[in-house]
């Protein structure tokens, strides 16, 4: 290269390396958790996820002030009744919510009930109303509905089962058993995961060794007859409360090893960490290490896997309720539910009775995307 | 034959109203070597991929053209395409025969399962340059080129087979048995030991001698840059600061951050190499000192096992820190320097033999560290303080910086939370942060700011000696001389006695008052830094001071004195050679202070 270049020097204005320039693109002061909450609005789906969990778990409470009947409330006039609408305008003018009464009669050439609607009698909703007793947060009597079907009709806007129990109302009934399920089985499996997984992690060792193990066992059971085994030993004849809280015990009980695993890998790549090491070095003892270094670097790991797993545990009660190996009723829940749907003439006929369906969808659904939201806005280098 | 006009690039969903690569220009002419040198973030990574069309996910270029054209025509019509523009197959086509590219960490960039031969010849094969046969023969003449010893064992081997060393040598034959006419190297030396960087960059310059192709070079060190480059391109913030051949460039700097980069990096100061009198008595006044060593290391072995096989990390280490010295600790990668640091923490235990004696006090009776009982050694790690290598990891992500520096008092309950926050206060104004920002958290500063945090931590508690396990090596150059002259103050101000770990001598030498050099696990020579880059005694020492590339365009690598002393023991001269029986010599003081490991003279008679 016997010619030379030109010399080209830029004369603009340049940043200074000395000079004290913000560091990051983020906020200098927010903190770890401000920035995990930003970019967790920032998943869309998983914001949208939050608030319709958000809302259905805050409703809990509240359900049968909310729905119109009881869960084990019987409407014989109308079995197998189908979804009802909420109309508005009768013959073209404004009346305000109202139904039209409906009367059923069996069908005996194709076996089945029928159901007719009677469009000339619009009979209007009433709101907080007195409806069927029930016990306000299992400690008050209260009667008060927030919507009540009109005298002489009835309000099954998603039908009715076999028994001609409202299904809406028994949906929103048997939620606060079905997500409340996962919640409590997760807290069991988190107890031993959390437990089991951190002395594996931080002593090593045959410890290490043993649990892992029995993890490996507990993963190679098959899930169902396991499942099978352990609900068909609680006894019959318990109350419906203690075999709820039984069913979250044998679910957290099978859960724990994928959680343990994730607290125990966890625990060994923080070990590794420099700062840990620091922290060893300056004379700190094992406990102090544990609760000021390393919890706060996992506790948010675990909250996404939690979320991530209680899915499962919802599913795991679904399944052994329709079994009819889990809850019983009278106890609602959605797998009690599901469990008139085995019979397959009645899903044919009635397709509304595999309603219950939907929630645990939805439910399971929120769980992932919600799940997947935090483990994302947990990663430091996701999108920066 | 490759133009770069204009070029902008920025990241989709960024916040920052400028681009991250802002109206880049700058060309390759056949043949040339030009360097794009710029620090972390200045967005000479993302220029190089733009070349090859391998943006990370988010990037886009906004602007400008990359012409390339080769004057050989073989690209049909031979005109300049421009490469911003071209379909993805018309791309593919280019990359890996006519551009190729090397990566800055070997072995993520070759594929573990498949060997090396076989990937090699991938880039024929894709190219349809050849059959099997020829592809096999070609790659086994490029293998021998690139310098393998048995080429047809490394045909056969996995990545994980070879040593880093021969894992950038088989990237860089993957890259160049294609001939291609330009060859990016992003960072191809940077995770390399200095004596195989010396070897790596003698053979790209060897290989572009031959097949008269250009090369694009992407380093942050101008040492390199000097050693390589025909023409500079010095890059700030995504913009083009100065450019020009390089002997102008560095010999004549023109722009401000030019000057200011030259003027941080390290290099080893001429002056040792003019004045050996001065070295000698500098070197005899040291040796006269009454021994007053703060830490001594006696006999101190550590082999580590990994499964059925035992590494030996330390062999028969003697060495003292005095009190108030700073004592350079260099080697390469592997030699033992931080496993030495471990050992000196208590982090792990010695092999038993060895005596670890640590002196509080001038005068006082030493302390067996490794006899020593619960309070004795809590009292010691007070006093023993270590900054860490790495400032993204040593600091925790969820403790306030406020929080990070006041752990050490917390663990050692020395005051109330009043007091303590006084102190914090003090110790960020004395590492030059702002004691405001003490609740701000890690992730809000700038890798330099995070190991003045890191040094805060290790001050909090008043130590005598401070343990640096290589606190500069993860830093741009600019911060690295801000971090350096820090520690240089400090210990001034607080009378510290310093064991700075380092694989670079340039660092070393601005600031140790001694140096010992290590290398697999014994000492082979250790004098005062005057002695010792004046008068090197040890081939290996000697390798280490010439490999280290120098911003200075007339003081080139000398690549044998590296080979020499890099290579096997058994290829040194005589009075350094191990014995028959593979034992090496022991150290010797050859001059007052200045110990190497040599035979003596008459053995060497």
């Amino acid at each position: 290269m016997s010619e030379s270049p030109e010399h080209y020097v830029d004369t603009r204005p340049y940043p200074d390396p000395e000079g004290a320039g913000a560091a990051t693109r983020f906020d200098p002061v927010a903190s770890n958790r401000r920035l995990m909450l930003r970019r967790f609005l920032r998943h869309r789906l998983a914001v949208l996820s939050a608030l319709f969990l958000g809302l259905s778990y805050l409703s809990l409470p509240f359900v049968d002030f909310l729905v119109p009947y009881g869960a084990n409330q019987r409407d014989v006039e109308h079995l197998y009744a189908p979804p009802q609408a909420v109309h508005l305008f009768h013959e073209g003018s404004f009346v305000g919510p109202f139904v039209y009464p409906t009367s059923g009669h069996p069908d005996l050439k194709d076996y089945r009930w029928r159901y007719e609607v009677d469009e000339s009698r619009p009979m209007p909703l009433r709101f907080l109303c007195p409806g069927a007793p029930y016990r306000f947060l299992g400690l008050v009597d209260a009667e008060v509905r927030l919507v009540c079907p009109p005298p002489g009709a009835s309000l099954h806007l998603l039908g009715t089962d076999r028994l001609g129990r409202d299904m809406l109302s028994r949906l929103a009934i048997g939620a606060q058993l079905s997500l409340t399920v996962g919640l409590l089985g997760i807290a069991v499996s988190f107890a031993i995961g959390i437990t089991l997984g951190g002395m594996a992690g931080y002593f090593g060792g045959w410890i290490d060794a043993g649990v892992q193990r029995l993890s490996e066992i507990l993963k190679s059971l098959p899930e169902l007859p396991l499942w099978l085994a352990l609900s068909a030993a609680v006894p019959a004849q318990w109350s419906p409360v203690t075999v709820f809280l039984c069913i979250s015990v044998i679910l957290g009980l099978l859960d724990w090893p994928s959680l343990a695993r994730a607290v125990r890998s966890r625990f060994l790549a923080l070990r590794e960490e420099d700062f840990v090491m620091a922290a060893e070095l300056m004379g700190a003892s094992p406990a102090r290490i544990i609760r000021r270094h390393l919890l706060p670097n996992f506790a948010s790991h675990l909250l996404a896997s939690a979320t991530l797993s209680i899915p499962s545990m919802i599913l795991g009660e679904t399944a052994l309720s329709f079994l009819g190996l889990g809850l019983r009723p009278p106890a609602t829940s959605w797998g009690v539910m599901l469990n008139d749907a085995q019979n397959l003439m009645a899903v044919e006929t009635y397709p509304w009775v595999s309603l219950p369906m939907v929630p645990v969808i939805l439910v399971v659904l929120s769980f992932n995307f919600l799940g997947d939201g935090l483990r994302d806005a947990l990663d430091p280098y996701h999108d920066d | 034959m490759l133009k770069v006009e204009n070029l902008s690039i920025r990241f989709r969903r960024s916040t920052m109203p400028r681009p991250v690569v802002d109206g880049v220009g700058f060309g390759v002419r056949a043949g040339q070597s030009v360097a794009l040198v710029g620090e972390s973030g200045s967005g000479k990574t993302l220029t190089c991929r733009s070349i090859l069309g391998i943006l990370p996910r988010g990037a886009e270029v906004c602007g400008g053209s990359i012409l390339f054209g080769d004057r050989d025509g073989n690209g049909g019509d031979g005109g300049p395409v421009d490469l911003l523009r071209l379909s993805r197959a018309g791309l593919r086509a280019i990359r890996g025969s006519r551009i190729s590219m090397i990566f800055q960490e070997p072995m993520s960039a070759l594929s573990p399962l498949h060997t090396i031969g076989d990937q090699t010849m991938e880039v024929l094969r894709l190219h349809g340059h050849c059959d099997r046969t020829v592809a096999r023969t070609r790659c086994l003449a490029m293998f021998e080129r690139v310098g393998f010893p048995d080429p047809v064992r490394a045909f056969r081997s996995y990545p994980f087979q070879l040593s880093g060393g021969l894992r950038q040598r088989a990237m860089i034959a993957m890259a160049m048995v294609a001939r291609p006419r330009l060859l990016i190297a992003d960072e191809p030396t940077t995770a390399l030991d200095v004596t195989l960087q010396a070897q790596v960059l003698a053979l790209i310059k060897e290989l572009q001698g031959e097949t008269g192709m250009a090369v694009l070079l992407v380093t942050h060190d101008l040492g390199v840059v000097a050693n390589m480059a025909d023409a500079v391109v010095v890059m700030r913030a995504g913009r083009v600061m100065e450019s020009g051949c390089t002997a102008d460039v560095l010999g004549r700097p023109l722009h401000g951050y030019t000057r200011k980069l030259i003027a941080a990096a390290p290099g080893i100061p001429a002056a040792f190499a003019a004045a050996p009198e001065a070295a000698a008595a500098a070197a005899e006044a040291a040796a006269a000192e009454e021994e007053d060593a703060i830490l001594q290391f006696r006999g101190v072995s550590k082999t580590f096992e990994r499964g059925s096989t035992r590494v030996r990390a330390l062999d028969g280490v003697d060495l003292s820190i005095r009190r108030g010295e700073t004592l350079a600790i260099v080697g390469e990668s592997g030699s033992g320097k931080t496993t030495l640091a471990r050992l000196a923490m208590l982090a792990d235990r010695p092999d038993p033999g060895g005596t670890l004696l640590f002196r509080p006090q001038a005068g006082t009776p030493p302390l067996d560290l490794l006899a020593a009982s619960g309070p004795e050694l809590t009292a010691y790690r007070r006093l023993a303080q270590m900054v860490f290598q790495d400032p993204y990891a040593s600091l925790s992500p969820r403790m306030s910086v406020g929080e990070i520096i006041a752990e050490p008092l917390a663990i050692h309950d020395v005051c109330d939370r009043a007091e303590r926050r006084a102190r914090v206060r003090a110790l960020m104004a004395q590492v030059g942060l702002d004691p405001s920002w003490t609740s701000r958290y890690p992730h809000a500063f700038s890798g330099g700011q995070r190991q003045r945090i890191g040094i805060a931590r290790a001050l909090a508690l008043d130590p005598r000696l401070l343990i640096c396990d290589e606190p500069t090596s993860a830093l741009d150059v600019s911060v690295q001389a801000q971090v350096l002259d820090l520690l240089e103050a400090i210990k001034e101000r607080l009378g510290l006695s310093l064991m700075f770990i380092s694989h670079n001598l340039a660092v070393v030498a601005r600031l140790a008052d001694r140096v010992a050099v290590m290398r697999a696990g014994r000492i082979v020579e250790e004098a005062p830094p005057a002695a010792l880059f004046s008068a090197p005694l040890h081939p290996y020492t000697r390798a280490l001071i010439a490999a280290s590339p120098e911003p200075d365009v007339h003081r080139p690598i000398d690549v044998a004195t590296v080979a020499l002393g890099a290579g096997k023991p058994d290829l040194w001269p005589e009075p350094f050679r191990p014995d028959a029986d593979g034992r090496p010599p022991s150290l010797v003081e050859w001059s007052p202070g200045h110990f190497v490991r040599r035979h003596a003279e008459r053995r060497a008679a």
